[in-house]
């Protein structure tokens, strides 16, 4: 019996394997290799479908092993988008030559130039802050600056970061070694991990959290995970947004730092077209628009609707650096991380 | 780098084969296991061939900042875990098999049941319960008026922390195979040593511990080495292990090469570690005696001590299984945002690609240790170690050694098929389910072997001698006299695999096809989007798939193996 099992359960795997793989090479199709996770992209793609009759092959993933992934599998790849968050990573698959440039009326006009690669080969479709967030009862605007005071003594022990496994962190310092030098920031980290109030651990959400348990008084983070905080129902999540409050620093110089997730078509991409398509799709006023409402980012599209809760966090000058500059100092940056004790 | 593997391995293959045929007695047998063992290995030699690119700029910085920090905390929560799954496991075990009392049978199960948790989201759990923003300490506060750093409170999020964790669902690996080591062992010699006057407590150290010691050793293996591959765990919790020193390596410094030498530098620690193991055992070869018959007299447990039991056992599945359960229920129940209409078709996936790895793992398990006892060829015993420690990498890695041969294969394909036939078949083998049962067969093939090997090893070759001298052939031996007598370890080899599989997420996020998801990714990435306790939901699905089998299967492995035995003779 047992035996008889096997084989048939064998033979049913081995047979479903090759069904999986050969029925995406038909056409009026495209396939996505993802760095966004499920629920922040199925939606959008789920609307593309319906408005095109374009059907939509979706794998997600880590952005590196993504990556990996269609290096490896090169010009037999069955993706003809890759999708992650994450300048650096954009620029690393530039880097890596999985991408082909596209040329597209649409997508440069949507898309202001600083928020897409110099040679079309990506294209950002939201953006996100990394900004400082402070404890209301325990911090007054007023002393805060910058992101470079937080080095300065009067943080002593009063700070949460996330650790610098983390992408995010690694995209903040690239962008301050672009813009103050690697020696200065590294003089900066070094300072800022000796005012640290406990050792990195948790992701975003946990350093709110933290500032509004009082582990903390100030900590750095990404706007989306305060946004999501701020549309939740829930009593606890309501009463960190209720003690933490939303600071953009570097006003007076070169403004908030900030990322994007983005996409680009594929260099043997089979479904081109619908890969373009696809991508104009993504940034067209309505899905901006979804972006802003569901995840609480910030459009890329000048025009599209913001939710009342972005309303809310008021208008902020933006670091202009060019995106691809936080990808090419990233290495630099996860060195000068290890160097400064960022755990 | 690539093209130095590729040669590497093609040496390595041909070598093995010119070998392998100079035996005196190959036969189709043998010949098969070499192929199964050496292609199951190949991913392992994939990675370790990054040693030979030499090494870059990235180690002279590694070696300055971190990788002192890297080998010293995976050590010390390597030490941890070894000393917390022992503490658990092992009396757990002894309890269960050698004393009778109120309960046992409740018992006997239920230490199973952390099994089914996958470590990272037991870690979520307790982190959202005790972390400073949890409901205890934030009860803390507003009882006492106590402000955070005022008051002493356990540091969840820490080496001892992840330690605890990883203890609370690795140790069942030591238990299962202890428990099955104390229930083959012959109730007569330890008869003849209580006769001799030993004590209770004097026969159980002096024969029944080192009796169960390979089976012990071999638990004690497994949770090692799933505490070494342990990404989600760890990078939670902020600890610099090799494995986040990997992937930090691999995505921040983006050198794949160093990330690959860090991983093969692991995988040569792991090696010493067995090799040192084997060696330390090599005069000791344990067979049962068969000649069992009656079930051995279990030790009644009074009234006072069978609470003193129950209390001892109890919190591990209490802290390791109720209580993380408890609040995921509570998550799900409470504060949880799904759709329950797409867990349908993730539970059937997970499900059936769980089935059919742990089917094949152990099959292929099976046939290679059997290969091994009839004739012991050296080829495929460093072929199976080698693949063995699949178990002790991060399934990313894995994924990406298997990639790289499957891509290499699929390519020569799409070539022959175009040249020929002139049809475009695009990519087969990879980023098809084929891959993705065979990451997992060489990522749990130590399981499994362990589990089958124990098992095997514990019947003696006088049985098979006697078997084939009635003039059945060795397939017939294996069926009807060394299947039905390690029953158990074969179901304990399922049921770890299955359970493994259920779990596993790292490799399965790579290799999958497109349009197909499991319980274990869907949960990972809710909980890696910050979403703990919408990821609740997923995660107690997984235990729920995991379980059925995990009760099932318990109970039939602690069935006596004697009866099937005598039937299987019979019917001859």
């Amino acid at each position: 019996m047992i035996k008889k099992l096997c084989t048939s359960l064998i033979l049913l795997t081995t047979t479903a394997s090759l069904f999986t793989s050969a029925t995406v090479l038909a056409s009026g199709e495209v396939n996505v290799y993802s760095a966004r996770k499920e629920a922040l992209i199925k939606p959008l793609l789920e609307q593309f479908s319906k408005s095109t009759g374009i059907s939509v092959n979706l794998i997600t993933g880590k952005a590196d092993a993504l990556l990996q992934r269609l290096k490896i599998e090169g010009k037999a790849s069955p993706a003809d988008i890759f999708i992650t968050v994450d300048a650096g990573r954009l620029q690393r698959a530039k880097e890596a030559g999985v991408l082909q440039a596209i040329d597209s009326a649409i997508l440069k006009k949507n898309i202001p130039a600083n928020l897409r690669d110099v040679d079309k080969l990506w294209f950002g479709l939201s953006q996100r802050a990394r900004t400082i967030f402070y404890a209301k009862d325990r911090v007054k605007p007023s002393q805060l600056s910058s992101y470079e005071d937080l080095a300065t003594s009067q943080w002593q022990g009063r700070i949460c970061l996330r650790s610098s496994n983390n992408i995010y962190n690694q995209s903040l310092v690239a962008s301050m070694i672009e813009n103050i030098g690697t020696q200065e920031t590294e003089t900066w980290a070094k300072k800022m991990v000796a005012n640290l109030a406990k050792p990195p651990t948790g992701g975003d959400t946990d350093q709110l959290k933290a500032v509004a348990a009082g582990v903390c008084d100030v900590t750095i983070a990404n706007t989306y995970y305060y946004g999501r905080l701020s549309n939740s129902d829930n009593a606890s999540d309501q009463q960190i947004v209720e003690k933490v409050k939303i600071f953009w620093p570097n006003q007076n110089n070169r403004g908030v730092h900030m990322n994007v997730s983005g996409a680009g078509v594929t260099k043997f991409a089979k479904h081109k077209d619908n890969a373009i398509k696809l991508i104009e799709f993504m940034s067209s006023a309505q899905s901006q628009a979804w972006y802003a409402a569901v995840n609480s980012e910030f459009p890329v599209l000048k025009s599209a609707e913001i939710s009342t809760v972005l309303q809310s966090w008021g208008e902020f000058t933006a670091d202009p650096i060019p995106l691809n500059k936080l990808g090419e100092n990233n290495r630099s940056a996860v060195e000068l991380m290890d160097r400064a004790g960022w755990k | 780098m690539l093209s130095l593997a590729s040669f590497l391995q093609q040496l390595i293959i041909r070598l093995m084969i010119a070998k392998a045929l100079n035996y005196k007695t190959f036969n189709w047998l043998s010949g098969c296991a070499l192929l199964i063992a050496v292609t199951l290995s190949l991913p392992i030699f994939v990675v370790s061939s990054s040693v030979f690119s030499g090494l870059g700029p990235t180690w002279v910085h590694l070696a300055d900042t971190v990788l002192s920090d890297y080998v010293s905390n995976s050590f010390l929560l390597l030490l941890g875990v070894a000393a917390g799954t022992l503490l658990l496991g092992v009396p757990a075990a002894w309890f269960t098999s050698v004393c009778e009392f109120r309960g046992k049978v409740l018992l006997t199960w239920m230490f199973l049941l952390p099994l089914a948790f996958p470590a990272y989201i037991v870690a979520y759990t307790y982190t959202g319960l005790l972390d400073f923003a949890g409901p205890v300490q934030s009860f803390i506060r507003e009882f006492s008026g106590l402000k955070y750093g005022e008051y002493w409170f356990f540091e969840i999020r820490s080496l001892p922390g992840a330690a605890i964790m990883l203890t609370l669902v690795l140790y069942p690996y030591v238990y299962l195979l202890t428990r099955a080591a104390f229930l083959q062992q012959s109730t007569n010699s330890l008869e003849v040593c209580r006769t001799l006057g030993y004590s209770r407590y004097r026969a159980f150290f002096h024969l029944s511990l080192p009796m169960a010691r390979p089976a012990i050793i071999a638990g004690l293996t497994l949770a090692l080495m799933e505490t070494l591959a342990d990404y989600g765990t760890v990078q939670f919790f902020g600890i610099s292990t090799f494995t986040t020193g990997i992937f930090r390596t691999f995505y921040g410094l983006g050198d794949s090469t160093a990330a690959a030498q860090l991983a093969s530098l692991l995988l040569s620690f792991v090696a010493m570690l067995i090799i040192l193991e084997r060696y330390s055992r090599r005069q000791n070869r344990y067979h049962s005696n068969s000649e069992q018959r009656a079930a051995p007299a279990l030790i009644k447990l009074s009234k006072t001590n069978t609470c003193y039991v129950w209390l001892i056992c109890f919190s591990p599945i209490l802290f390791g299984f109720l209580l993380p359960a408890a609040v995921l229920l509570y998550w799900s129940v409470c504060e949880a945002v799904f759709e329950a209409s797409a867990f349908f078709s993730l539970a059937w996936n997970s499900f059936y690609l769980a089935i059919s790895a742990a089917v094949i793992a152990v099959l292929l398990s099976l046939l290679l240790a059997y290969a091994r006892r009839l004739k012991s060829n050296p080829l495929v015993n460093s072929a199976v170690t080698i693949s063995g420690l699949g178990y002790a990498l991060p399934g990313t890695i894995i994924a990406i050694g298997i990639l790289i041969p499957l891509a290499w294969l699929d390519h020569r394909l799409i070539d022959l098929f175009e040249s020929f036939f002139d049809i475009e078949i695009g990519l087969l083998l990879s980023g098809s389910l084929f891959a993705l049962l065979f990451a997992y067969t060489v990522r749990f093939l130590a399981v499994s072997m362990g589990a089958v090997q124990t098992g095997l090893d514990k019947i003696k070759p006088n049985i098979d001698n006697a078997a084939r001298s009635l003039g059945n052939n060795n397939l017939k031996v294996l069926q009807l006299v060394h299947v039905p007598l390690m029953r158990s370890s074969l179901l304990t080899a399922l049921l770890i695999v299955f359970v493994d599989v259920l779990k596993e997420f790292p490799a399965t996020l790579i290799l999958r096809p497109f349009n197909f998801n499991t319980l274990a990714v869907h949960a990972f990435e809710l909980a890696s989007d910050e979403r703990l306790m919408d990821a609740a939901p997923a995660s107690l699905m997984i235990v729920a798939v995991g379980l059925l089998p995990v009760i099932l299967l318990s109970r039939s492995i602690s069935k006596r193996p004697a009866m099937s035995v005598s039937k299987g003779i019979k019917q001859q």
